[in-house]
């Protein structure tokens, strides 16, 4: 019994002494230098860059430190919607898109930047459709660092064999004509790749460009979903038919990341989406096809309106950030001209954050190093986010609707239509429950009550 | 040994082998994607021969502080499985040994909080922390993953206490004990193993908790849950270094439980046998 007992207070002497330490070691990391700003991005390539190239923004301030936070989209999204909400304070510096820049400044979660900025930040060599993007009311909330829009991806030497041309604007029976005609199957060769994964960012994204050019929109003036309309009938029937026809097996859990994969390793003819992905395509070390990579603007319906999607990260400060000032002096920085200047001379010409700044492409040396910019850039000031679609509609956003509730919408509806993309329902059937979905959604969430 | 005899106890090793290769084959496949490149990773027909690199080993290390992560996770887990016991250990053996009419349902309310959603109580909890400065504090996220755990390390060190002959006590009573030193002096060392195996879980539980630690974090606390989140990304590839990520991420859990498995099962089988 007595060693017995020995042990006993052993590891409780142990675990005591073992549990102050923990929660004296918890408090004295609260400790923090005088200005130390929380970033909290994504941990795409770009972002990657930035976190790299930040140390020199803090040899030239040196009384500012900056702590990542790098996340994956989804988790980041919820972090700062949590944080940013209840005006937790956890971040100075927040990565948000089109979709929370508008929304969130309305509420009053974000500060307005247009005047923080110095004179030397030249806002108005911001393209406009990002800014207005970024804007809520005409005040900026959000400086974007980088941008992008979609694209039709063709394979030139495919084209050439076959005798086929791609015209300088293709109609959506075009691409169906190409993909038929370069669809081999047997030769792992698919006519046509397109997202087919379900969600408000992947399926979705692509799917509302292709209402929108049918002349579709998801909300009528008075706030009355449009799902079972005919420009999303002939759409979703017209995605459905293609990717049933031309497209790889398992389409439907094919998103950005797998189609891309797909396209560099030889197995698609043609592919719509992303403007960035033009940069892995053209780049020999990724991309197996990198020779005879051919772009052309994204196919068109019946109306070029709001055919192209617009997507950005821009960096923004939460109302509840102590550090307000530094924060705003470093999104200057990340999003100026220099920086832009910065990524050319460390990381090459290609690799600087695209689609927000005009003065980028009139670089001569970007054009040519990017052979792609140029119509990079004609996407990016084609898309409208303030009237996306043919008919009026009282939101904006051109793949989105600028609303608190869409990723919920979109994640529901880019299900069914995955549903009908798989056969388990038919195209009518996916586009009825969608429609229903949306009902169901909107009366909750009290969209179009109080617009 | 007979011939059938043989012949069971062969076939029992085989069922045994194959069953721990296909419970551990997830994670072999973990570590052995960490050692690829991206492109080998991600390919249809996966390989099982390739040239291993450490590329990804060495992006994950560049891009984000393990150590600290790792430290956090450390301070995290342990801090919160000891505060754990320290309120576990009394109401344990209050219900062993002192049982009321309430205390089965006790126990059960305790259990049913687990039945709960966190996300359910995550604005409550997420303004309390920020009136309080609690939020991207270990401090913080420790007292979260102890009350969290604490209904499981209850029922455990219950069902561990109540093996333990009430006569010990008793006699430990007769001589002049009071409840503090019965707990100090023989409960303890009697149960020695179960408190082992249910800190070790404990430990386990809150070295994995991802939600709350996602959530009430940022930079300065996050533990090695978020270092994971840091590296799964919708663009470009990222199975190699999540696989090296988590990798580095299970290691030192990993090593614990190799380490102390003997009481693991010791405690885990304690009075099973009765």
């Amino acid at each position: 019994m007595g060693r017995l007992k020995q042990r006993a207070t052993g590891w409780l002497r142990f675990g005591l002494i073992t549990l102050s330490m923990c929660l004296f070691l918890g408090k004295v990391t609260e400790s923090q230098t005088p200005v130390t700003l929380t970033v909290a991005t994504v941990n795409n390539g770009d972002m990657t860059i930035m976190q790299r190239l930040s140390k020199v923004f803090e040899q030239q301030h040196p009384g500012i430190r900056l702590d990542w936070v790098v996340l994956e989209e989804n988790i980041l999204r919820e972090k700062t919607t949590t944080d940013a909400a209840t005006h937790g304070g956890q971040y100075d510096v927040v990565t948000i898109g089109p979709l929370e820049a508008p929304v969130w400044g309305q509420r009053g979660w974000l500060l307005p930047l247009d005047s923080r900025l110095s004179p030397a930040y030249e806002l108005n060599d911001l393209l406009k459709p990002i800014r207005d993007g970024a804007s809520f009311d005409g005040k900026l909330y959000a400086l974007p660092f980088y941008a992008e829009s979609s694209l039709t991806y063709y394979r030139k030497d495919l084209f050439a064999r076959a005798g086929l041309v791609m015209p300088a604007q293709p109609t959506y029976s075009d691409i169906a004509r190409f993909a038929r005609l370069l669809n081999d199957p047997a030769q792992n060769m698919y006519g046509l790749c397109l997202r087919g994964k379900p969600g408000w960012g992947e399926n979705m994204a692509f799917i509302s460009t292709m209402v929108n050019t049918f002349g579709g929109r998801w909300y009528d003036e008075d706030w009355r979903p449009q799902l079972t309309s005919k420009p999303w009938h002939t759409a979703a029937s017209l995605y459905v038919d293609l990717l049933r026809r031309y497209g790889p097996p398992g389409s439907s859990s094919n998103g950005f990341n797998e189609s891309l994969t797909l396209f560099e390793n030889g197995r698609c003819a043609l592919w719509i989406d992303a403007t960035v992905a033009a940069g892995s395509l053209f780049d020999s070390k990724e991309s197996n096809v990198a020779g005879s990579v051919g772009f052309a603007p994204a196919p068109i319906g019946t109306t070029p309106r709001g055919t192209q999607w617009l997507w950005f990260w821009g960096l923004a400060i939460p109302a509840a950030s102590k550090h307000a000032d530094a924060a705003a002096t470093f999104i200057e920085w990340a999003t100026s001209k220099q920086y832009i200047d910065l990524v050319a001379k460390t990381s090459g010409l290609a690799s600087v954050p695209p689609g927000t700044r005009r003065s980028t492409y009139e670089q001569p040396k970007y054009l040519a190093a990017a052979p792609f910019a140029a119509l990079t850039y004609q996407a990016i000031m084609a898309a409208d986010p303030l009237h996306p679609t043919q008919e009026p509609v009282p939101y904006t956003g051109v793949q989105i609707v600028v609303m608190p509730s869409f990723p919920t919408i979109g994640n529901q509806v880019g299900q069914l239509l995955a549903a009908a993309l798989v056969g388990d329902l038919t195209v009518d059937e996916a586009l009825g429950q969608a429609q229903a979905a949306t009902e169901r959604v909107d009366r909750r969430m009290g969209v179009g009550s109080n617009k | 040994m007979t011939p059938i005899e043989l012949r069971r106890k062969t076939l029992f090793t085989l069922l045994g082998w194959a069953v721990a290769l296909l419970l551990s084959f997830p994670l072999l496949w973990m570590v052995l994607t960490s050692f690829k490149s991206e492109a080998a990773a991600i390919a249809r027909v996966p390989h099982l021969f390739f040239h291993p690199t450490l590329e990804s080993f060495r992006v994950v290390q560049e891009q984000s502080n393990y150590l600290r992560f790792a430290w956090n996770s450390i301070v995290v887990s342990l801090g919160s499985t000891l505060l754990a016991l320290l309120f576990a250990i009394p109401s344990a053996y209050t219900m062993a040994f002192s049982p009321t009419r309430r205390t089965r349902g006790t126990l059960l309310w305790m259990l049913s909080t687990k039945m709960m959603p966190s996300v359910g109580v995550l604005v409550p909890i997420y303004l309390i922390f920020r009136d309080t400065g609690l939020l991207d504090t270990r401090t913080g996220l420790l007292v979260v993953d102890a009350v969290g755990n604490l209904p499981i390390v209850i029922w455990m060190l219950y069902t561990f206490f109540k093996e333990v002959p009430r006569e010990v006590l008793e006699a430990g009573r007769m001589d002049g004990a009071g409840p503090v030193r019965e707990i100090y002096n023989l409960l303890l060392p009697l149960s020695l193993p179960g408190i082992v195996s249910t800190s070790l879980l404990a430990t386990i539980l809150a070295w994995n908790e991802a939600f709350w630690s996602l959530t009430l974090t940022a930079a300065k606390a996050a533990p090695l849950t978020a270092f994971i989140a840091s590296f799964s990304s919708p663009q470009g590839l990222f199975y190699a270094k999540l696989s090296a990520a988590s990798t580095m991420a299970i290691a030192p859990i990993l090593v614990l439980g190799w380490v102390s498995q003997r009481q693991l099962v010791r405690g885990l089988t304690f009075g099973a046998v009765k």
